[in-house]
């Protein structure tokens, strides 16, 4: 078992979503970094459907009531493993009652701790994501114990370790056109690949809204189904990148599309960073 | 791209398509895209899920693919003669009109200028049409409310809309599945629950079905409620054929 003696801002149970129910109103939920979620998944020899424990924002304590083998991926925040520097993106021994801090941030927003064995915890319709209204908890608070699948220690030694950070440089978000790209003006379609916009305070697992606006003439349109990546203009001419926590379905023009790969690259980005789109399909 | 039936096709993202109707909301639509969506459903793999809009449909695929393709695969499909057994119902739904449920019924009697009587008979005198769920699980977007109960709505929203409510807002009426925050006007809650994790398929209803609402008082609100905590109670019902 994990202890959770300081849950920083937020801390949940994620896995790569609750796949299929969209038709009934459903989010897909899941890992905000998909990519750094499968990674700690793999150094620790795990399926990446295992789920794993999203740090927002760092500035957390847990205390390993077990010995088990761990890695810890994403956004870093200083980590400290009984107060010596941890190494990310790196299978790691933790013995039973060591402390696992969180600290400053050196970049990233979230931080995946993958557990060799996986976590037991609830699972809503084929995954173990938090959401309310779908999962009891949904988020993690000080004094919870999170289960974790026994699975014997090897002790063994790892030398290997993935490069870190590359996929988290300040290089355009690539995206496809929205259905309704073409709806804008030229002078809107050339801002919004040149431009530079500011994350703005409201960001979260549901959206991102982007500080900048455009004119906008659309309007809003009949509700029709978005996805997490999808980037619409609302009516005060703001950009809305829906994150993984989104509505099933909106009524705003969708004017972008981020690939995969640009979902988890804005995951690990926060208030006051710029963002810039390339469209590549 | 577009094929006879003036419906079109967009790529979104890399592992969706988006296929848009013209933009009206209408029954026929809706139904359109139901029959295409059973078809595609039965005899296209590696999909991953099927988005109802009002005119559109968003499909997403498992994998990464060449648009081109699964183009030409869905127009050859949607084209196609198959025959494909669909499962729409009608579903009769309790609803407690009473004034500690429908709190709102007093104040939007006076806005309508309509007896509180004359808005439950108008709200319950006729079949909804599911054009599909959004917003939170399990909320149904329903259609074909008597333009008498128009109403704009409120111009503060309630923070706790309880769970089961059936409201009023604009040209729509709606159940709450959960409770959530909601600016429409609240005339009665259902015992029934519109979204229930313990069910494989959580929401009872889906695109193309209909909702019929009846009156029961209070006596009759607390029995189906009892009955559907000890899991004894089932959702008149009746099929629903073209």
């Amino acid at each position: 078992m994990i202890k959770v003696i300081h849950p920083g801002i937020l801390m949940t149970i994620q896995d790569q979503g609750r796949v299929g129910f969209a038709h009934q109103g459903v989010p897909i939920s899941g890992a905000m970094d998909l990519y750094a979620h499968n990674i700690a998944n793999a150094l620790v020899n795990n399926d990446e459907d295992q789920a794993t424990i999203e740090i927002t924002m760092g500035a957390c304590t847990l205390e390993f009531l077990t010995d088990c083998e761990v890695s810890l991926t994403g956004g870093n925040f200083s980590p400290t493993l009984n107060e010596s520097p941890l190494v990310m993106n790196k299978k790691l021994n933790v013995a039973e009652g060591s402390i696992l801090k969180l600290g400053k941030r050196v970049y990233g927003t979230r931080t995946y701790l993958a557990i060799a064995g996986g976590i037991i915890s609830e699972k809503i319709l084929g995954s173990q994501s938090y959401y309310k209204s779908i999962t009891d908890s949904f988020f993690l608070k000080k004094g919870d114990h999170i289960q974790i699948r026994n699975k014997k220690t090897t002790n063994k030694t790892s030398y290997a370790k993935l490069g870190e950070g590359d996929i988290y440089t300040n290089e355009p978000l690539t995206c496809y056109k929205g259905p309704e790209f073409e709806r804008l003006t030229k002078e809107q379609q050339e801002r919004i690949v040149t431009e530079a916009f500011t994350i703005s305070r409201n960001n979260s697992r549901m959206g991102y809204i982007l500080n900048e606006s455009l004119e906008n003439n659309l309007g809003s349109m009949l509700s029709s189904g978005v996805l997490p990546g999808t980037v619409q203009l609302t009516p005060s001419g703001k950009l809305i990148v829906l994150m993984r926590d989104c509505q099933v379905t909106g009524g705003y023009p969708r004017v972008l599309q981020l690939t995969e790969q640009s979902i988890n690259k804005l995951a690990q980005k926060t208030t006051a960073e710029k963002v810039n789109f390339k469209i590549v399909g | 791209m577009h094929n006879p039936d003036d419906i079109s096709y967009k790529q979104y993202g890399e592992r969706g398509i988006l296929v848009e109707w013209k933009a009206e909301i209408n029954p026929a639509t809706i139904k359109k895209i139901v029959d295409f969506k059973y078809k595609i459903q039965s005899e296209e793999e590696f999909i991953e899920d099927c988005i109802v809009g009002y005119n559109s449909l968003l499909i997403t695929y498992k994998n990464t693919f060449s648009f081109n393709e699964k183009v030409e695969r869905l127009i050859q499909i949607s084209t196609a003669t198959i025959k494909v057994t669909k499962e729409n119902y009608l579903w009769r739904i309790p609803v407690c009109y009473a004034d500690e449920y429908g709190f709102d019924l007093s104040e939007l009697s006076k806005q309508l200028k309509l007896t509180k009587e004359e808005i439950i008979k108008l709200h319950t005198g006729t079949s909804y049409l599911v054009y599909f769920i959004g917003f939170l699980p399990g909320f149904l977007y329903l259609g074909g409310l008597d333009s008498q109960l128009f109403i704009d709505r409120k111009s503060t929203p309630l923070l706790k809309v309880p769970k089961g409510a059936v409201a009023i807002g604009g040209e729509q009426t709606g159940i709450y599945p959960n409770e959530s925050a909601g600016g429409w006007h609240i005339i009665g809650n259902t015992p029934v629950s519109f979204f229930s994790i313990k069910n494989n398929s959580p929401c009872f209803a889906q695109s193309g079905d209909k909702i019929q609402f009846f009156p029961i008082d209070k006596d009759a609100y607390q029995n189906i409620k009892e009955l559907i905590s000890e899991g004894n109670f089932q959702i008149e019902k009746e099929r629903i054929h073209d």
